[in-house]
């Protein structure tokens, strides 16, 4: 959905980071990704390339780690892992509502070459 | 070298968030995001509730390109701060930063924000607000709260608009409210259709009611 906007705020965090440790080159990127925040991986992928084109960050490699969406069920009181395509609960059969679990877009790490 | 950051982009986004509402309030503004699909009935419903509500009103309106709804509402005596997106699907606490920077509005006014036009992506980034509305009109379907729950668990507030239109596009107001109810039991939703009137009132003195709290604190 709104990718474009979504990476080049990661990318500005990447920078930042990289240039507070002096970094000369970013080597990797790893991010989270919750499974209903929406964010489709190729499109930050190919909106990434587009930014880091000429910076110290054009060779890194991104890594997408998918977390499994958290829902909760009001009626039955309960938490559940989402595994299929629906939000009913499976106990009641009822919509569950979703938590923070499987919404996030976290840039966890990087790594970077100072040489 | 492997550096740890574990930034949530979310987290950072409800950080700006929160201090245009610090902001809003030393200015006396009470600001409402307003959500919902193009066409829901957003300007709509800022226009009948300037008509019947007698609070100072003003409105930024984010739109990916033009300033028709700009120009509809200063046309109709309410001062309007136009965002173009230019393609983005929401507005964000940034964008409304920066308007509030160049939209001169006098204290103790009722701020509207209109969204982009769309469930999805607004639902994900906190402006500031004060209280949180989603417009359904009736002509999208009564599925809406099952296809985009994430809007709905967050509002305050729902819009049924258009309902003048119900039985002539098969909407069935007991599924909507089962899936509301499901999501979100007790959220207030209020039936009304600009179009022919019918239930403004009740909206307006709901909003009415909220204005004169959050102004007596």
């Amino acid at each position: 959905m709104h990718e474009l906007a979504l990476t080049e705020k990661m990318f500005k965090i990447i920078l930042d980071e990289a240039k507070a440790h002096q970094a000369k080159q970013v080597m990797k990127v790893t991010i989270a990704v919750g499974e209903l925040s929406g964010i489709v991986e190729r499109s930050v992928e190919a909106y990434f390339r587009l930014l880091a084109k000429d910076t110290i960050a054009e060779q890194a490699t991104l890594e997408f780690n998918r977390i499994k969406a958290r829902l909760f069920c009001i009626q039955c009181q309960k938490e559940f892992t989402k595994d299929s395509r629906d939000f009913t609960c499976p106990d009641c059969g009822n919509l569950a509502r979703l938590t923070d679990t499987g919404q996030q877009c976290l840039v966890e790490s990087i790594e970077v070459d100072n040489e | 070298m492997k550096i740890e950051i574990e930034q949530d982009l979310f987290e950072n986004e409800a950080k700006l968030a929160a201090a245009n509402a610090e902001l809003m309030k030393k200015r006396g503004l009470m600001a409402l995001n307003l959500m919902g699909t193009p066409g829901a009935g957003k300007t709509s419903i800022i226009k009948s509730t300037a008509r019947l509500l007698k609070v100072p009103m003003a409105v930024i309106e984010g739109d990916p390109a033009s300033s028709i709804d700009t120009d509809l509402l200063k046309s109709a005596g309410i001062p309007a701060y136009q965002i173009n997106t230019e393609g983005v699907c929401h507005l964000d606490a940034t964008m409304v930063a920066d308007a509030l920077n160049h939209f001169e509005i006098a204290p103790r006014t009722l701020l509207f924000i209109e969204n982009v036009g769309n469930l999805i992506c607004t639902a994900s980034y906190p402006l500031g607000e004060m209280i949180r509305v989603v417009v359904v009109g009736a002509s999208e379907g009564d599925d809406k709260p099952f296809k985009y729950p994430d809007i709905f668990q967050t509002a305050h507030v729902v819009i049924l608009n258009k309902t003048d239109l119900q039985s002539a596009v098969n909407f069935n107001l007991k599924r909507f409210y089962e899936g509301i109810n499901s999501l979100k039991p007790k959220l207030p939703v209020f039936e009304i259709s600009c179009k022919t009137g019918a239930g403004l009132e009740n909206w307006v003195n709901w909003l009415a009611v909220q204005v004169a709290v959050y102004w007596a604190e």
